[in-house]
Order: C-alpha cells, then structure tokens, then sequence
C-alpha cells in the first residue's frame, strides 16, 4: 500500500464507512464509494466530509473520474482518495479530475509519479484543477 | 486544413515521449503486457496475429500531400510497403515491430499526425463527410466542429477509460455519406432560423447488436456542443456497463433505459455543465474556421471535356461529382481494382495521390469511410490529367458504389477477432463481377464483408451484407440484406442458412439476377428489395 497526497493538511485517520452507513446514521467524516455507487447522494452532506474514498476495482473501471468531477464540481473541498488499482499511467487522469490523494495496492513510486505529472505541458479541456485549458491560453 | 500551433505540437510531442518510456518499460518487464495493453492500444497499437498493427490517426479524414508521403515513407521503412485504409477514415500498417512504434510516432508528430486514441475504452477519431468543404448541399464546413472535438476528446481525464470504445461523426448535408447514425454519437450541422445548430444522435452502432442512433436533441446551438457532449459522456460513464464487454457500448444503455429516459438524464446533467464555462468561446472555432477557408476557386463556366476516350468517360460518370463550385469537381480515387484488396494502397501509390493533391487538389485530400481516396477541388480542366496519372498507377478503377466497390475488415488473414477471412471473399466477389457493363447494369450496390461479429466491414450497413463466422472449424458467410448506412440508414436482416466462400458468391450473384428480373424503373437492388422483401430472393437461392 501507497498513499500520496497532494494535501498540506494532515491525513485523516478515521476509516471510511459505507455510502449505505454513511446515509443511514452516522455523522461520519469519512465515505467509502465503491465502484458503481452513486455519489450524488452525497451531495447534501459535503461540508461535513473531510474524506471521500472512491474505490478502483480494475484501472479500467473509470467510473471513479466522473465521480470525482461531480464531488468538486459541488464545491467539495476535502481529501479526494482514489483507492485500488492506481497505476501510474492514469495519474494525470486522476488529478485532472480532481483526486488529490492516492492509495494505491501496488508500490507507486513518488518520484515517477511527479514525472508523470510533469509530463505534459497543456490540457485542452477545462477540468477540476486550476491549470487554463489551451484555448484559454489561446485567447486569454 | 487545421495546422498545429505551439499547443497541439507540445502535447503530441510529449505523447510520443510518454509512450516511448512507456515500450521501454514494457520491454524490460516493469509493465505486464494487462498493463501495456489499454496503454499501447490508446496509441493504436494492437497486437495481431502475425505481427503488431498500428493505426494512424487521420481526424476527419483530411490529409495533406506532405502528411500522405509520410505515410507512404512509414509504409517503406517500418512495413511492407503498404499501407490499409479503414472504415474510419484511418490508415493501418499490419506488420509492425513493437520496438520500432515510437520512432514512427515521432516521424508522423513532424507532420502533425498522431495514432493517438485510434483504439482503447476511449473517444476514437472523429470521422466526417468526406465532400466537407466541397460538397454544394452542405450548410457549412463541419470539419472545424470535428477539430474541436478533437481537441476536447483528446486525453480527456473524465472520459479516457469508458466502458467501452466511443465514436463520433459530424457531418453537414442532407445526404449522408460518413454513416452518422451508426456511431456512438451522430452530429449533423443544421441550420434553424439563421442559426446553426446540431441535430445530436445517440446510441447507434454496428458490432454484434447492430443499432440506428435515436434523434437524443432536435436543435443544439453549435456553441454549445462541447458542454452536451461532456454531460452525454458523464451519463454513459457513470451509468455504462463493465460487467460484460458485449453489454458496455452506449446504445445498450441507451436501449436498456430508453431513448426518453436518457435524454432526460442527459438534460439535467448538462443544465448543470453548461454552467461550468467548459466550451471553448467563438474565438476558437474562428480560429479554427479560418484554417478551412475554402481554397481559392475560381467559378468557371466555361470548361468543356473531352469526352471521347469511353474510358475517361466511364471514369467521369462513376467517379467524379459536382464541385460547390461550378467548373470544379471531387474526384473519388478507388482503391477497389478488380481482384484486389479493398482499402489497400502501396507506398508509390500513396506517393502518386500525394502529388495529384498537391498539383491539382489545392493540397488537400481525403480518406472515405468506404475505404477510397478523395480529391476534393479538381478544376475539371485538369481532369484528363488526373484520370491519365491515375490510370498508370492502377487507381482509375470507375467502380464508386458499383457492386464491386467492396467494403471490406482485413479479416482472419490479419486480426486476431476473426472468424473469417474477408480479403479472398472481397476479391472473389470482385473477379465474379468484374465486367464493367455487369456492373453498370446492376447500379448502386453496397456490398460490405465482415469476417466477424464486430462488424468492422460495416456488414449490417450493407444492402448487401456478408458476415464470416466460424462453424465447427470452417469458414461459413452469412448474408444479409437490406442495411443502409445512408440518411435512409437501416439494419440488414440475415436471409438464412449461410454459405461456403464460393456459396455465398453465387448467392449474390442468383439475388442479384433476381433483382434485374424483378426491378422497376430506376429501383437500386436496395429499393426492390425493400419494396418486395426477402422472400423472392430467398426463394431463388435457396431453391
């Protein structure tokens, strides 16, 4: 187990409970999304979460990025944890969406992980991070 | 044409070097090949049976002379001097070394091409009409609207790992000559009240669940169509099956909940996109817009053709149509001679219709999804000229939509899906009709081979179909008729039992005889067959 973070603040300890347990009681801060939950149903309780895991089952499963562009698009402003089958090779993906934190199950190299990231200049697309798309390099 | 600027050629370069670390690590071990695969195949590259095949992107299907003779010199250097045309306006090499895939990517960057997204759970090329620019009953040019969607889709961080594959056409006309309706999403430009608008299919597709697009939005401003594509994406991400491949295409979300439904979900999401400031603003598709500036032709009423040699007349009526611009035309180049491989050219070949697009085509040409080349503004003084260069080159065959200008997948010679092999068939069929009088005779005929269920060869979109499967071990073909892949786009229905490879010959042949006795005047086999149905035609095979 892996776990980068793009975060100053400290990691948050408490476990994340189940969508259903998060909904059903708790005053929890911390939910666990698996792959194929809807995370809409989170929208009313934002401001109380400091954690959200969204679950990677398979690399290939890419549910999660839309997930995680519905959570900030709504103002959610606490750790983001992408958890499971984290590679490499989708980090940018990951963080363009949003994911400020990785847990990965394999060993992922942090060193690698900043060079992927540094890999590519620009992004065409608006998405959840701060980096201007190309066409608003374009045209200011 | 769309030229790169500091942006796009930043970020193709910085492609080639990720993938180029990314073989590296494959090489030594570091990535297991479960790992490789979503990556190499995100870069066109796949690994067939005898060898890799890398499919090169040609967005649009618009290609300039210096981008041709890259390919060609691809071809020579990294192939065996070939290179295949596909369904989806891309060029495919089938013999391939893996080690040498990122230097033909980094030769193919100093052209500005890529083969970035031509495979993988991702949105592929974005094909269009092939007559963009030059046809006279389009509302406008839909290429810059396939630019921008280009640009959005590429390594887009929300829709890079889909369900499954995600194709997109855009076309602009009436006639519809890219298949819209039989892609993920169909875009057609319309204009409504002075205002230029998409009409935006969802949900269509071929593959082993063959599907005709439902209308998902009657009018969306042109302005908008980043944000409803976004929200048209997040819906099939969050909703798309991963359980079975087979399952995970979006028209069977789409005809799992209904039409009704999924726009539904589509409209509320995109009320919420839409308030994101994520389409790019009107000085981008300027910008973009200005690059397809129409060439400068002149209208000329004055021109008149030789048509005294039978064989350049014969050429001119089957592969030449009217030009926007009167005095100019749009010449089809076929790469369907008679006994050969559909799709197929040869690097000199590729060469020769370089040079034709760059002295007699304003430096412009175009790949069809039926596999042939387009010279998109030919004055027609300059038309003997072209038709003689083609001629010696082996690429003056005057068979557009004749029976003989096969559709074909490359079949069990080549890929690893197959049941079938399509190429022997294509070139069978070819020979059996070879007579160009034949042909005329039997008009408009699209014949379309797959050599398996995916239905790369586009067979339910053919009036004739043929589908190749396997049945305890041998090759058996399965004919359909009835598909269109057209405005008036349908699915084709299988007749019955399938044939042998020489079976399924004589049964186009017998069907086709039995649509000569059968037709009314100017009726296209596709028409009688759907005014009478099967059953005379099944009668007469079968009996």
């Amino acid at each position: 187990m892996t776990l980068i973070r793009f975060r100053s603040d400290a990691a948050h300890e408490e476990p994340g409970v189940t969508l259903d347990g998060f909904l059903g009681q708790s005053n929890a801060t911390a939910v666990r999304i698996e792959s194929g939950e809807d995370v809409r149903l989170l929208l009313p309780y934002l401001d109380r979460l400091q954690l959200i895991e969204i679950a990677f089952p398979t690399f290939r499963d890419g549910r999660g990025y839309s997930s995680a562009r519905i959570l900030r698009e709504a103002g959610y402003t606490g750790e983001l944890r992408a958890q499971g089958d984290v590679l490499i090779d989708q980090v940018v993906f990951l963080r363009r969406c949003g994911f400020d934190a990785l847990s990965s199950e394999k060993p992922l190299d942090e060193a690698a992980v900043e060079q992927a990231l540094a890999r590519f200049p620009y992004f065409y697309q608006k998405a959840a991070e701060p980096r201007a798309p190309v066409w608003k390099l374009r045209h200011g | 044409m769309y030229k790169y600027d500091e942006y796009d050629r930043a970020l193709v370069d910085a492609r080639v070097e990720e993938f180029r670390d990314q073989v590296q690590r494959r090489l030594s071990g570091a990535l297991t090949e479960d790992q490789f695969k979503p990556l190499r195949l995100m870069n066109g590259l796949y690994l067939q049976l005898h060898a890799y095949m890398l499919r090169v992107a040609i967005p649009y299907g618009t290609l300039d002379s210096r981008q041709t003779r890259m390919l060609a010199h691809i071809a020579r250097k990294y192939d065996r001097g070939y290179g295949h045309f596909t369904t989806r306006q891309n060029l495919q090499y089938n013999w391939i070394k893996l080690d040498d895939t990122p230097d033909i990517l980094a030769e193919l960057a100093t052209v500005e091409m890529h083969a970035i997204q031509t495979s993988g759970n991702c949105i592929r090329n974005i094909s269009s009409d092939q007559y963009a620019g030059a046809a006279a009953d389009e509302v406008a040019d839909p290429r810059p609207y396939a630019e921008l969607l280009r640009q959005w889709s590429t390594f887009h961080p929300e829709f890079s790992l889909l369900p499954r594959k995600f194709k997109i056409a855009v076309i602009a006309a009436d006639e519809d000559r890219a298949a819209m309706k039989l892609h993920d999403i169909g875009l057609k430009l319309v204009r409504r009240d002075g205002a230029l608008g998409f009409e935006v299919y969802v949900g269509g597709g071929q593959g082993r669940t063959p599907m005709v697009a439902p209308l998902i939005r009657k009018f969306l401003p042109a302005d908008e169509l980043v944000s409803y594509l976004e929200a048209c994406l997040r819906v099939y991400n969050r909703y798309g099956r991963r359980d079975n491949i087979y399952k995970a295409r979006i028209k069977i979300l789409i005809h799992e909940i209904g039409a009704d439904q999924y726009r539904a979900e589509v409209e509320e999401e995109y009320l919420h996109v839409k308030a994101l400031g994520i389409d790019p603003p009107a000085a981008e598709l300027e910008r973009i817009q200005a690059m397809f500036a129409p060439p400068p032709l002149v209208r000329d009423d004055s021109v008149t053709i030789d048509r005294s040699n039978p064989a350049f007349a014969l050429w001119l009526d089957h592969q030449v149509v009217k030009h926007k611009v009167p005095g100019h035309a749009i010449v089809t180049i076929s790469l369907k001679p008679i006994g050969g491989i559909p799709g197929d050219a040869s690097a000199d070949q590729i060469d020769v219709i370089a040079d034709l697009a760059e002295r007699f085509s304003h430096d412009e040409l175009r790949i069809t999804h039926a596999q042939n080349v387009v010279l998109p503004h030919v004055h027609m003084g300059d038309l003997a000229e072209v038709w003689a260069a083609l001629t010696a080159a082996g690429l003056a065959t005057p068979n557009l939509d004749l029976i003989s200008d096969i559709i074909a997948c490359p079949g069990l010679d080549y890929c690893s899906l197959a049941n079938a092999r399509s190429i022997p068939l294509a070139q069978k069929l070819s020979e059996r009709f070879a007579d160009m009088d034949r042909q005329r005779d039997l008009g408009e005929v699209k014949l379309k081979i797959s050599g398996c269920i995916n239905a790369c060869g586009h067979h339910h979109a053919g009036h004739i179909g043929i589908l190749g499967v396997d049945r305890k071990g041998e090759e058996n073909y399965q004919l359909s008729f009835g598909g269109s892949g057209a405005e008036d786009a349908s699915v084709g229905r299988i007749i019955g039992p399938g044939f042998s490879e020489d079976g399924v010959v004589d049964a186009v042949e017998t069907a086709l005889e039995t649509y000569r006795s059968l037709r009314t005047e100017g009726e296209r086999f596709l028409d009688t067959y759907r005014r009478i149905g099967a059953e005379p035609f099944k009668a007469a095979i079968y009996a």
